[in-house]
């Protein structure tokens, strides 16, 4: 039998397995990432699409028929200025007939031309939209002088701002949930990492190591960490908006504040959760 | 140098390692600790490195104590000693010559220092030829002349063995006894906790026997050998 190699005798270096729990913990904390971010990016494009809609909201104000030109040309100009309107466009009876053959083809004979009444469409700015706001706004206007009826589809705003809250109260809540399990797994990652390092550890506070000095490296290690698995989460959640994209609805991506926010947050959670491990295990040995 | 003061030393679960322990070391003595197995030798030279605090009473080393030695202070006291153990605690995945770098590593110091005083540590140690090897190349005695290296490197005031031939077979631990006292006879002092009472026997150095945590003998209390003159140091 030939002799065992020199080998047999070699070290095993655990250099092969740290990289392996190296690689690991990155994949894991990429993995809390992704699932917090495609959780975000289904929020994202929840406001994305409710804010389309919202942009919707108007109020339309019928003017009576007495009214001359430039008395709606003077109301629009006082309208301008309530501070949360946008825009105001005005709606002449040629226009209103027009739009209503467009809209309703089939019933275009119905329309004769004066069937419609002379109307200005309100738009309100961002954030107010909400129901208090517009009925206000249009109790305001229908008080104006020349002003027959002012709608501005009550049942509908409210209904929008109901299912915008709800998004908003169930978003919350299942980001915070994502979030905490993400802290959890990638703390326990790290805890992992810290443990397979306990002898190390041990003999650096029997030789007399301070605290700072065997904290340093994790923490540096879990802030390198956490940001390579930012960016690979970053990477996976990009491919995947990507792939629904092109194969299942159009979607927006985060813009790069908030992907900076993501990938900074992976980093924070890496160095956070490595001073909690090695926090907690140092007060052990 | 090293005092113990009616050290008590109880464990939340009620048992008691230490009872009322009173004990002197002077600068550069050698002192053996025998008692059976959780006789309390090996929780009393934890709290010669802070490693346990006493329940009740107080342990000086130099200029620390017990009492008041915050988490630094603890990292200051264990450079100036060294601590060696049955199981040689060394790094697998290192070499002889970076585990005990790895001890000046640790506490900052400039590379250009560490080579020569490593290259020194292990020569002292007779593993001069042996500083690229890795532990689970060398023998039992050889890992643990590696750890002795780490634990002199630094050329501690005392040094800590804690069974540290438990291990080895009886050729081995005649050479590292051996070794143990060339270091003594270098200034060192050594507090070394032991089962094989053949070794203590043909020495000639004071004997602490513990039983139940108490000092059941004390072979050569030095106290009264002029403490005051000791406590200069």
């Amino acid at each position: 039998m030939p002799p065992p190699p020199d080998d047999a005798r070699a070290p095993r270096r655990p250099a092969g397995r740290s990289r392996l729990l190296s690689m690991l913990s990155v994949a894991t904390i990429a993995f809390s990432l992704f699932a917090f971010g495609v959780f975000g990016l289904v929020a994202v494009n929840i406001r994305d699409a409710l804010r389309q809609l919202e942009e919707r909201v108007e109020i339309r104000v019928f003017l009576d028929d007495a009214m001359s030109s430039n008395g709606a040309v003077e109301l629009m100009d006082r309208v301008k200025t309530i501070p949360e309107v946008a825009r105001v466009d005005y709606v002449s009876r040629e226009a209103a007939l027009e739009r209503a053959r467009e809209e309703l083809g089939e019933f275009e004979d119905v329309f004769e031309a004066n069937f419609l009444p002379t109307s200005i469409e309100v738009h309100l700015r961002e954030g107010a939209r909400d129901p208090q706001t517009v009925r206000r706004i249009a109790t305001g206007l229908e008080v104006e002088e020349g002003v027959e009826e002012v709608r501005f589809g009550e049942d509908w705003v409210q209904k929008l701002y109901d299912i915008r809250n709800l998004a908003t109260i169930i978003g919350l809540i299942l980001g915070a949930v994502s979030a905490a399990i993400a802290v959890i797994i990638i703390g326990a990652t790290i805890r992992m990492t810290v443990l397979a390092r306990q002898r190390e550890i041990g003999i650096m506070r029997l030789v007399g190591a301070t605290d700072w000095f065997i904290r340093r490296p994790f923490l540096l290690e879990g802030f390198t960490k956490g940001v390579a698995g930012g960016l690979l989460a970053l990477a996976v959640t990009w491919a995947t908006h990507l792939a629904v994209n092109e194969y299942v609805i159009r979607t927006v991506f985060f813009d790069w504040r908030l992907a900076l926010a993501g990938v900074l947050g992976g980093a924070a959670i890496g160095f956070l959760g490595s001073l909690v491990s090695v926090g907690r295990h140092l007060r052990e040995v | 140098m090293i005092r113990f003061s009616e050290v008590t030393k109880r464990y939340p679960r009620g048992h008691t390692a230490l009872q009322d322990v009173s004990l002197f070391f002077g600068r550069g003595e050698f002192v053996f600790f025998t008692g059976a197995s959780g006789a309390g030798k090996s929780t009393l030279l934890k709290h010669v490195y802070f490693a346990e605090r006493p329940s009740s009473g107080e342990v000086r080393v130099g200029a620390h104590q017990s009492k008041s030695a915050g988490r630094r202070d603890v990292a200051m006291l264990r450079r100036k000693l060294g601590v060696i153990f049955q199981d040689f605690q060394l790094l697998e995945d290192r070499t002889a010559e970076a585990n005990v770098a790895f001890a000046l590593e640790v506490i900052g110091m400039p590379r250009a220092q560490i080579g020569p005083k490593v290259a020194r540590a292990l020569s002292q140690v007779g593993l001069a030829s042996k500083g690229t090897a890795f532990p689970s190349q060398l023998s039992g005695g050889e890992q643990q002349r590696v750890a002795i290296a780490r634990a002199i490197v630094n050329d501690p005031f005392v040094l800590i063995a804690d069974e540290p031939t438990g291990n080895l077979d009886e050729r081995a631990t005649g050479a590292i006894f051996q070794l143990l006292r060339d270091i003594n006879a270098a200034g060192t002092a050594v507090l070394m906790a032991t089962h094989d009472l053949s070794i203590v026997r043909n020495a000639s150095y004071r004997v602490v026997e513990l039983a139940d945590g108490r000092v059941a003998e004390d072979s050569s209390p030095t106290e009264s050998v002029g403490s005051a003159a000791l406590e200069a140091f």
